[in-house]
Order: C-alpha cells, then sequence, then structure tokens
C-alpha cells in the first residue's frame, strides 16, 4: 500500500514537473507561423494599366486623369466621396456634446492648429484637387484625386501650396500608367508628415517607414514580411479600417491586433491573462520615434522673434529645427518610452468655439477609460503638449491664419502680427475675437501602434511590475503586483519578522550562557 | 539515551518536499513583492507558480495520508500540558529541565507544536492556497464572460496572500530555531533525517500521556 502510495506519488509530481516544464507549443504550431506565410505572399496585379487606351494620351490636367479612371472605374469615385479621406468631416457621437460632425475641415488641433484660412498650404494632403477654401465643391467627381493613392510609380507629388494639385514637374501620363494598389509610399507622403514635417505628429509613423529593418517595425519591415499599410487597414469600397483618435472619438472601425494575433496570442498563460487589461502594443511597442525624432512640445508664444528684421531658424545636432521666428520652439525626442493612458475605443474633443480654463492644460482629445471600466486596457500613447493661442477673453482656442498666400493678407508667416492672424482666421470660422490674446497650455493623445519591436524587445516584466520607475506608475485605481503593497502589511509583517528574530537572538543566547555556566559548574 | 523510530518514510518525504517548495515559493514570492531581487521577475513568476502548483499536488496527497493512517488526530489541538510547555520554554529550558512530555510515535506533537499547527493547516495554508489559486486564475471568469464570478482586482487577493506569506516567514523562523530544542541540539534534525531520534531514557512526569483516539 505504502509503495504503490509512494510511486503514484512520484510519477504524479514528474509528470506535473515535464508539463510544466517542456515547452507547450512549438513555433511552427502558432498562428503567428500561419501569418508570416499568409502574408509573405505578395500577389501581382491582374491588369497592365500602360496598355488600357484611355491612358494612351497626354494628360493637361490632373482632373482628366481622374475623368479617364472614372471611364472604367465607374462606381469607385462615388464610394471615395463618401469617405473621410474625401470629406474630411464625419458624424461622430461625443459624450457630453451629442452627435457632431468633426474633421479636418472643422478641428483644431496643437499642431499648425488647423486649416481654416490655411487651405492653400494644409489641402495639399486632401484627396483632391483645389480644396483651397470652404467653397470647395465636394460634389465633383472630377476632383477626386485617384493618385495620390494609387501612384506606383513613386513620381506623384503634390505641390506646395497648391490645394491638393500636382506639382508641375509631374508627368501624368506616366503615374495614370502605372497604377495599383496603395503602397506605404501612398499614404506614408501624407501620414508621415503631418503637422508640417517627417514624424511631427505621430512619433511611430515617418519616413523610416518607408524602408524599415525588423527592429524598427516587424510587419512593415523590407527585410521581413514587408506588409503595406493596407495588409491592416483594409478597405471595403474605399472605406478604410483604422481611427486617429486626434479626430475620431467611436468605438468602431478600429485596426485590432487581435483580428489576426488572437486574443490569447501567447503559448504562457500567465502573458495571456494580460490581454484583458493590457493592449499588445503596451508590451510590443517598446519605444518608438526609433530612427527620427519625433516632436513632443510646440511653443507658439516664442514665435515671432527676427534677426536683422529677417524671420530665422535653429537646428539642433540631428538637424531638427529647435526654434524658428514662424512656429516657435520645439522640443524633439528619439527612442522614447510611450507614456500609458486607460483607453476604452473612446474620446472626447475640443470643438470650435468651447470655452475652457485656460489655468489648466487643456486636453484637445481627451481619451476615456479606467481599470473599471470593462471594454478599457492600457494602451501606450505619444502626448504632445504645446503652448497656443487663445482668446485671452472669450476663453476659446483661436484659429490663427498662419499660411500667406498674398502681400498683407494676415497670415501670421508673412507679418508676424497675432493680432491680425487672429482676425482673419476667426473670421472664417464665424467666431468673435475679443482683440485680446494669450498662449494656453494643451495636450493632444496620439495612441502608439506602429513600430512593433520583434519579440525579443518587448517590454520585460519587471519595467513595469517594479516598486520604482515602473512604465505604469502614472496609472492609480487596481492593484499590480510588484509595483503595490500595503506600507500596514508590510511594516506590521516586517516587524513580526524582526520580533520574531529577536526573540530567537535572546532565547539563544539564554540558552548557551546558562549551558556554558552548567558546564562550568 | 535511546533512539526511536518517529518519522516514517512518506512523513519524512512529505516535510523536506514541503520545506523545499515553502522556501522557493517564499523567495520568488517576495520577489514577486518587489522585496528582493534574485530570479529576476518573469523567471519568479514562473516558479512560482510551478511551486504553487506542486505545493497544491502534495498538500492533497498529505491530507490522504493524515486521514488513510489515522495521524491527522496527532493534530487535534488540546490545552493539555500547554502551561507546562509554555513554563519549559520560558524557563525549564535555561536550567537543562526535561521536556513535560515524552515523546514517542503515538504522539510526536507537544500541545505548543499543536496549536501552531492546527493554524496552520486550518487557516494559514487554505488561506494562501486559495488566495493563490484566486491570484493565478482570476482571470477567466471575465475572460469568458462569467460576470457573475467576476473578480474586479487583485488587491483583496493580494494582500491576504502577502499577510499569509509575512506569517509563514515568522514561523519558519521560529520552526528554524525550535529545531535546536530537542533533547539534543541536533537531535530534531537527525529524526527529520533518518526518522529515528535521541530521546531520553528516563520518563518525564507526564510520560503517559498519549494523543486522544490511540
Amino acid at each position: 500500500m505504502k509503495r504503490i502510495f509512494l510511486i503514484v506519488f512520484v510519477l504524479a509530481l514528474g509528470i506535473l514537473l515535464l508539463r510544466n516544464v517542456l515547452p507547450q507549443r512549438s513555433e511552427d504550431q502558432t498562428p503567428l507561423a500561419e501569418l508570416k506565410a499568409r502574408y509573405q505572399k505578395k500577389p501581382v496585379s491582374p491588369v497592365n494599366h500602360s496598355l488600357f487606351a484611355a491612358l494612351q494620351k497626354d494628360f493637361g490636367k490632373p482632373q482628366e486623369v481622374t475623368e479617364a479612371c472614372i471611364s472604367c472605374h465607374n462606381e469607385r469615385h462615388k464610394e471615395v466621396m463618401r469617405s473621410s479621406h474625401w470629406n474630411w468631416d464625419r458624424t461622430e457621437y461625443i459624450a457630453g456634446k451629442g452627435i457632431r460632425k468633426v474633421g479636418k475641415r472643422n478641428i483644431l488641433n496643437n499642431f499648425c492648429i488647423g486649416i481654416s484660412g490655411n487651405e492653400l498650404s494644409c489641402n495639399k494632403c486632401h484627396i483632391g484637387f483645389g480644396f483651397s477654401d470652404a467653397s470647395f465643391d465636394f460634389a465633383n467627381a472630377n476632383n477626386v484625386d485617384c493618385l495620390a493613392c494609387h501612384d506606383n510609380s513613386n513620381t506623384y507629388v503634390k505641390a506646395n501650396g497648391g490645394a491638393g494639385m500636382p506639382d508641375s514637374t509631374v508627368d501624368l501620363k506616366q503615374v495614370a500608367q502605372h497604377v495599383g494598389k496603395p503602397m506605404r509610399t501612398n499614404c506614408g507622403t501624407c501620414h508621415f508628415f503631418g503637422g508640417g514635417g517627417n514624424n511631427v505628429k505621430h512619433g511611430d509613423l515617418e519616413q523610416a517607414i518607408f524602408d524599415p529593418s525588423r527592429e524598427v517595425d516587424v510587419h512593415m519591415a523590407s527585410d521581413g514580411v514587408d506588409m503595406q499599410c493596407t495588409a491592416c487597414h483594409t478597405a471595403v469600397n474605399h472605406q478604410m479600417l483604422g481611427k486617429a483618435y486626434s479626430l475620431s472619438s467611436m468605438n468602431r472601425d478600429r485596426v485590432e491586433c487581435e483580428s489576426c494575433h488572437t486574443r490569447l496570442p501567447h503559448s504562457d498563460n500567465v502573458l495571456n491573462n494580460h490581454t484583458l487589461k493590457v493592449a499588445c502594443q503596451t508590451c510590443h511597442i517598446p519605444i518608438y520615434a526609433k530612427v527620427n525624432p519625433t516632436k513632443m512640445r510646440w511653443d507658439w508664444s516664442t514665435a515671432g522673434k527676427l534677426k536683422d528684421g529677417e524671420p530665422y531658424e535653429e537646428r539642433d545636432a540631428d538637424g531638427s529645427i529647435t526654434y524658428t521666428s514662424l512656429k516657435g520652439d520645439f522640443t524633439w525626442r528619439k527612442n522614447v518610452k510611450p507614456e500609458y493612458v486607460w483607453f476604452n475605443g473612446t474620446a472626447s474633443h475640443y470643438l470650435i468655439g468651447d470655452t475652457f480654463d485656460p489655468s489648466k492644460s487643456l486636453k484637445i482629445n481627451e481619451l476615456y477609460g479606467s481599470y473599471d471600466d470593462p471594454d478599457a486596457k492600457i494602451i501606450p500613447v505619444k502626448i504632445h503638449r504645446t503652448k497656443q493661442i487663445y482668446d485671452s477673453v472669450n476663453h476659446y482656442l483661436i484659429q490663427p491664419k498662419t499660411y500667406s498666400s498674398a502681400p498683407d493678407d494676415g497670415g501670421y508667416w508673412q507679418n508676424f502680427d497675432w493680432n491680425r492672424s487672429a482676425e482673419e482666421g476667426m473670421k472664417r470660422i464665424n467666431l468673435p475675437y475679443s482683440g485680446q490674446y494669450a498662449f494656453a497650455e494643451t495636450e493632444m493623445y496620439w495612441p502608439v501602434n506602429h513600430m512593433v519591436s520583434p519579440k525579443a524587445n518587448s517590454v520585460q516584466c519587471i519595467e513595469c511590475h517594479t516598486r520604482n520607475e515602473s512604465r505604469l506608475a502614472g496609472l492609480t485605481g487596481f492593484y499590480m503586483p510588484g509595483r503595490d503593497r500595503s506600507r500596514w502589511i508590510d511594516t506590521l509583517g516586517g516587524l513580526l519578522f524582526i520580533l520574531t528574530v529577536l526573540g530567537i537572538a535572546v532565547h539563544g543566547a539564554i540558552r548557551i550562557v546558562m549551558s556554558s555556566k552548567r558546564k562550568k559548574g | 539515551m535511546k533512539l526511536e523510530y518517529i518519522y516514517r518514510a512518506f512523513e519524512r518525504f512529505w516535510h523536506w518536499a514541503q520545506a523545499a517548495l515553502i522556501l522557493m515559493l517564499g523567495v520568488t514570492g517576495f520577489e514577486i513583492h518587489g522585496s528582493i531581487r534574485f530570479f529576476g521577475f518573469e523567471q519568479a513568476v514562473r516558479y512560482h507558480n510551478f511551486a504553487a502548483i506542486s505545493f497544491i499536488t502534495l498538500v492533497v496527497f498529505a491530507i490522504f495520508w493524515h486521514f488513510a493512517t489515522g495521524e491527522w488526530r496527532q493534530y487535534v489541538p488540546t490545552l493539555q500540558h500547554l502551561r507546562a510547555y509554555l513554563n519549559y520554554y520560558i524557563s525549564g529550558i535555561f536550567q537543562n529541565a526535561p521536556h513535560p512530555t515524552r515523546k514517542h510515535s503515538l504522539s510526536k506533537l507537544n500541545p505548543l507544536q499543536k496549536l501552531v499547527y492546527a493554524g496552520l493547516k486550518l487557516l494559514v495554508i487554505p488561506v494562501m492556497g486559495v488566495t493563490g489559486l484566486l491570484y493565478m486564475f482570476y482571470r477567466y471568469p471575465q475572460r469568458h464572460e462569467v460576470i457573475s464570478l467576476n473578480i474586479g482586482g487583485l488587491e483583496t487577493v493580494a494582500l491576504l496572500h502577502t499577510v499569509g506569506a509575512f506569517a509563514l516567514l515568522s514561523f519558519l523562523a521560529a520552526h528554524l530555531y525550535l529545531i535546536t530544542t530537542g533533547a539534543t541540539v541536533t537531535s530534531n534534525l537527525k529524526a527529520m533525517i533518518t526518522g529515528y531520534e535521541e530521546l531520553p531514557e528516563h520518563d518525564s512526569p507526564a510520560a503517559t500521556s498519549t494523543t486522544k483516539g490511540h
């Protein structure tokens, strides 16, 4: 009986040991290997546009190219014209504010602030031709710019200050004959340079993503699976998945890692247990702005200093502009550890005319969520902090006119007069300007979703589960092992242990003394 | 002095396996708690979970053994001779007085031990086991959308687990010291290794006392 019992026990222990020590799934059985294989296959286009009769001509105007496109793709323009890439405006529900039309057309940010009055420059990135002021005809299909997204010749560029018109150097025939699915070069032309330069806005989307290494981005790596943006940002009828919370506020149409990697992607259960509350990005994007610095702070209040009556710039060792008379002071950072927030997929937005308390930093797009919210997870964010112009009597943000296309049109970048610039800008958004301006602190939250690192470079447990300098030090309202403790329990427990040891020491000492006395006696 | 067979093979295996596992759980546990650095957090969690499952398995076997053999009766707390033992550890031990009762295979534990071990087995170990399992599995109801069983957060679970850990830590210190208070300084240790303990031949005043049920 005793022997059988022992044998069973040892066997059970052995099985347990093996189950825990041996790897549970080998690498090539995981969904990851399947995904790698799937995305390594690169489809070849079924048609050669350079042979189509409609494209055998020298296009005088870009609108003629669009007409040619529509002559075959005779429903596609309607899809495009329903998209937010075209409308720069979409219906969103914002908690506390109701259903509102929100988009680049009518929202203020804390970079170049807003397009109103500055359309010639900003709207270079509109997928249309000639969106030069609020009177642009959004119903005219010929103004849809198919080439911005579908140029595969990598020679199509839009003109600076051209309100979306192509640069005069572009060979439209050549481009029209080499169109295809959008590539990183198409999306990146706008999305990597938002805010007036490379990597100004996102931090995780910049020109290095045109040709990244695996260390920079495992998905888009040229030396890896080389995925294009549209592999994740899929589209049905030109309605793309993916949300930039600088403009969006609803939890819909998001791209999620889980759609490919599943909700339980790890072979380790302890890691899988994290996925309910921690977004994949939190561990798998340990740093962003891995190649080129990103803008962390913008101080508009110092703009306008002149040298010998002329505007000037200062640059740091990396070549990044740290001061320009046009825009003020910038702070850039490279290899940035993200900040972390709870996020349930919904956000608020500062809308034109909202009043705020200038003594506190204004959250232009506050991300919602908390530990207790079952839909919320911890996500990494870049927080861009700015000092920007506001109406100090009416307590709302000012839309300044900055870009200048004619002499003395009020553009700040020409005459460096905030009052004139504010007057002109506010006129365009139909808000009164009191004539008094000051500069307020604002914050924008940019979820970090790209620049996913190889597995080996993921955030290590100890970087969060630690008493001091935890990456999640700023998130409260929940207990995290390694970071949190009860001071009471630790103090009393420690005290109990010390008293026990002291008791032992005293008791033992008396025993030793008494026993040596007895021996002598 | 005479040698008497006190601890059977399973008991000795159980004791030392438990000792090793509790040591492992202690070191890795206090590393997870942030008190020490040794294996690294990730490994500490892995070892802690493995040691915990092993410990629970061992406990299941030990419970079975104690009921199968009737040995569980040895742990039933009693007030009999409690005062005598308190007096012994407070003063008698210093004068080289004999233990108040005689130890033999039917009465391995003195009343102080019975009290402490009953407390461990009925309170501390169950609390550690339950909070430990909750610690490991509290996400499962939420993950599988069993909302009624949802555990909002770790705080209560973790703090109870910490309290238990500190209780065990102080127990361990006292336990290690009390090893030296047998008939000789090493007789307890040798007994737990070989099963045979050196015990004094002369009878102590309460030598006839045995545990109830025998």
